[in-house]
C-alpha cells in the first residue's frame, strides 16, 4: 500500500514535470524539431541570442509586467482601503462583488470587453492599451491580498496614533502602511505573475505593433516547432525556479528566526 | 474616531481613484459588451443576435459541448488531484513538495501548451511509447482527447492547492479519534477527511471550471484549430471574422452560464454549512 502511494506521487510529479523537462532537453538538440535528439549543441541558444526581435519582446514583456503590477499595487491598495473603510455593509459587499467580477470572468470576456472599450474611446491599440488591460485585471487580486491585512490590524494602533497627535497622513504612512506591507508585497508579486502569465487578454488588446512573449510564442507555435523557443523557455524556467526557490528558503529562514525570536521574548517575559 | 473623520470627508482621493477604476474597467466594459450584443450597424437595438444564437443548432451544440468539456476537464483534474493532495499532506517536507506542485504554474501557459505539440506529435514521446507497447502510433495531436489532456495538465496545480490546504487544516486529533474508535483507513478517509475537505474541493472546482470554458489558445494549438468551445467562438468572432456583435452575444451567454455555475456551487455550500 505504502509503495503504491509513493508510486502514485512519483507518477503525478513526473506528469507535472514531463512537458517542462521535454522542452528543456530538446533545447540542447543539435538537430531541428522535437522528434529526434541528434546530439548536444548550444546552437539554439546562439540563435536566441542573435534574435533581437525576440529579445526585444522579452524586454518589453518585463517592462510591461513591472509597470502594470506597480500601478495595480498602488490602485489595489487604495481599493482595499476603500472597501475596508466603507461604513455600510451594503457598500462593502457591492464594492467587493464588483472587485471580484474581473477575477472570475473568463479571459476571453475580459479581452473582448476591453477591446470594445478601447475602440469606443478611440484608444490606439499597442503598449498603452495592453498596460491598461494588465493593470485592470491585476487590481482585484491586490485588493484581495491587502484586505485581510487591514482586517487583522489592531484598530487600537490607529486610535493610539491619533491620540498621540499623529496627522491622518502620519497615521497612514507610519502605522497603517507598515502594518499591511506584507499584503502589499504579496499583491505585487501576484500581479506580476498574472501579468507575465497572461495570454488571452493581451491577445485581444495588443494590436499589431506591440507583442508580448506569450503572444509571440503563440504565433510562432502556430507555424510549427522552433527550438529557439525551447532555448528561451529553458532560460525562463531557470530564472523563475531560482526566484521561487530563493523566496522559499528566505521565508523558511525568516520563519525559523521569528520562532526563535518569539521564543526568546516569551522566555524573557516569563 | 475613524468613523467621524470619514464622515467629514465622504469622498477622499483614494476612494475616488478606486471608484473610477471600477467604473471604467469593470462596469463600462461589461455594459459595452451587452450593448454591442444588441446593437445594429445603423445604431438601433435588436435581439436578432440572440435569436440567431438560440435558433442555431451549431451554437447550442457548442454551448453544451463547451460545458461538457469543462466538466470533463474538472472531473479529470479532481480525480488526479484529490489523492495527490491527500498524500502530500502526509509527507514530511510537505511545504516543499507543495512548492514543487506550484512551480510549474510559473512556466508560461503557452510554453507548456507548446511542449505538448512536441510530446503528442506524430513521432513524439507519447507515440513512441505507444509503439513500444505494441499499440502502434496514432493521431494524438489535434484531437479532442489532446485538448482534454493539455487543459487538465494546465489546471492540475490550481486544483491540488486548495484541496491540500483544506486537508492540511483538518485537526489531526479527529483522525486519531476515528482510528481509536475502530474506523478503517478507508472509512476515515470517506467519513472524516472527504467531508471536511469539501470546501477545498469546491474552491478547486470553481477555479478550474470557469477558465476551462474559455481556453481558446489550447483548442487552437492542440485541438486542431477547430471551434469547439464558446471561448474559441468568441475569439473567432472578434479577431478573425470581425463580427463583434455576435461575438458579444456569445460572451453574454458565457457570462450567464458562468453565473449559473457559481450560484449552483454557492447554494450547495450554504446548505451544507
Amino acid at each position: 500500500m505504502k509503495k503504491m502511494q509513493k508510486a502514485y506521487l512519483v507518477f503525478v510529479f513526473l506528469l507535472l514535470y514531463l512537458p517542462i523537462g521535454y522542452l528543456l532537453i530538446y533545447s540542447f538538440n543539435a538537430g531541428e524539431g522535437m522528434r529526434q535528439f541528434t546530439g548536444f549543441s548550444l546552437r539554439h541558444y546562439q540563435e536566441l541570442w542573435d534574435d533581437t526581435r525576440l529579445l526585444d519582446i522579452v524586454f518589453d514583456t518585463l517592462i510591461l509586467a513591472l509597470s502594470a503590477s506597480l500601478i495595480a499595487t498602488l490602485v489595489g491598495t487604495l481599493g482595499a482601503l476603500t472597501v475596508f473603510r466603507s461604513q455600510r455593509q451594503l457598500t462593502k459587499s457591492v464594492l467587493l462583488s464588483l472587485n471580484n467580477v474581473l477575477l472570475v470572468s473568463p479571459d476571453v470576456i475580459i479581452g473582448a470587453s476591453l477591446l470594445i472599450l478601447f475602440t469606443t474611446i478611440g484608444l490606439q491599440l499597442g503598449f498603452f492599451s495592453t498596460l491598461l488591460a494588465h493593470v485592470a485585471f491585476s487590481i482585484p487580486i491586490v485588493v484581495l491580498m491587502v484586505l485581510p491585512r487591514l482586517r487583522e490590524m489592531n484598530p487600537d494602533l490607529v486610535l493610539a496614533a491619533r491620540d498621540l497627535g499623529a496627522s491622518p497622513r502620519q497615521v497612514m504612512t507610519q502605522v497603517v502602511l507598515p502594518n499591511i506591507a506584507p499584503g502589499i508585497m504579496a499583491g505585487f508579486f501576484m500581479a506580476l505573475t498574472y501579468s507575465l502569465d497572461d495570454f488571452a487578454v493581451t491577445f485581444f488588446v495588443t494590436g499589431n505593433g506591440f507583442s508580448t512573449l506569450s503572444v509571440e510564442v503563440y504565433s510562432r507555435a502556430r507555424q510549427g516547432i522552433s527550438l529557439e523557443i525551447n532555448a528561451l523557455s529553458a532560460l525562463m524556467v531557470f530564472v523563475s525556479f531560482l526566484i521561487v526557490l530563493g523566496t522559499y528558503y528566505y521565508q523558511q529562514h525568516r520563519m525559523k528566526r521569528q520562532k526563535k525570536k518569539s521564543f526568546l521574548t516569551a522566555r524573557s517575559l516569563s | 474616531m475613524m468613523r467621524s473623520s470619514n464622515r467629514k470627508r465622504p469622498f477622499q482621493l483614494y476612494q475616488l481613484v478606486y471608484g473610477l477604476w471600477l467604473l471604467a474597467f469593470v462596469i463600462a466594459p461589461l455594459a459595452l459588451l451587452l450593448y454591442q450584443s444588441v446593437s445594429t450597424t445603423t445604431g438601433g437595438l435588436t435581439l436578432a443576435n440572440y435569436q440567431r444564437f438560440f435558433q442555431s443548432g451549431t451554437y447550442l451544440a457548442m454551448t453544451v459541448n463547451s460545458v461538457w468539456y469543462a466538466f470533463l476537464i474538472t472531473l479529470l483534474t479532481l480525480a488526479l488531484s484529490y489523492p495527490t493532495a491527500y498524500l502530500l499532506t502526509r509527507l514530511r517536507h510537505k511545504q516543499f513538495w507543495l512548492l514543487l506542485v506550484i512551480l510549474p504554474t510559473w512556466v508560461n501557459l503557452l510554453l507548456k501548451t507548446y511542449a505538448f505539440i512536441g510530446l503528442l506529435g506524430h513521432d513524439g514521446l507519447f507515440n513512441e511509447a505507444l509503439q513500444e507497447l505494441g499499440i502502434g502510433s496514432h493521431q494524438l495531436l489535434f484531437t479532442n482527447w489532446a485538448f482534454l489532456l493539455v487543459a487538465a495538465y494546465i489546471e492540475l496545480p490550481f486544483m491540488i492547492l486548495p484541496i491540500f490546504n483544506a486537508i492540511d487544516e483538518i485537526d489531526p486529533l479527529l483522525l486519531a479519534a476515528s482510528r481509536d474508535l475502530g474506523a478503517s483507513p478507508w472509512q476515515t478517509l470517506r467519513k472524516i477527511v472527504w467531508p471536511l475537505s469539501l470546501s477545498g474541493v469546491k474552491a478547486g472546482v470553481q477555479t478550474v471550471f470557469i477558465p476551462s470554458l474559455s481556453l481558446f489558445m489550447v483548442t487552437r494549438l492542440i485541438g486542431g484549430n477547430r471551434v469547439i468551445t464558446l471561448g474559441t467562438a468568441i475569439e473567432e468572432h472578434f479577431l478573425v471574422t470581425q463580427n463583434w456583435s455576435f461575438g458579444a452575444t456569445i460572451g453574454v451567454v458565457l457570462i450567464v452560464a458562468m453565473v449559473i455555475t457559481m450560484l449552483l456551487t454557492q447554494d450547495k455550500q450554504e446548505v451544507r454549512s
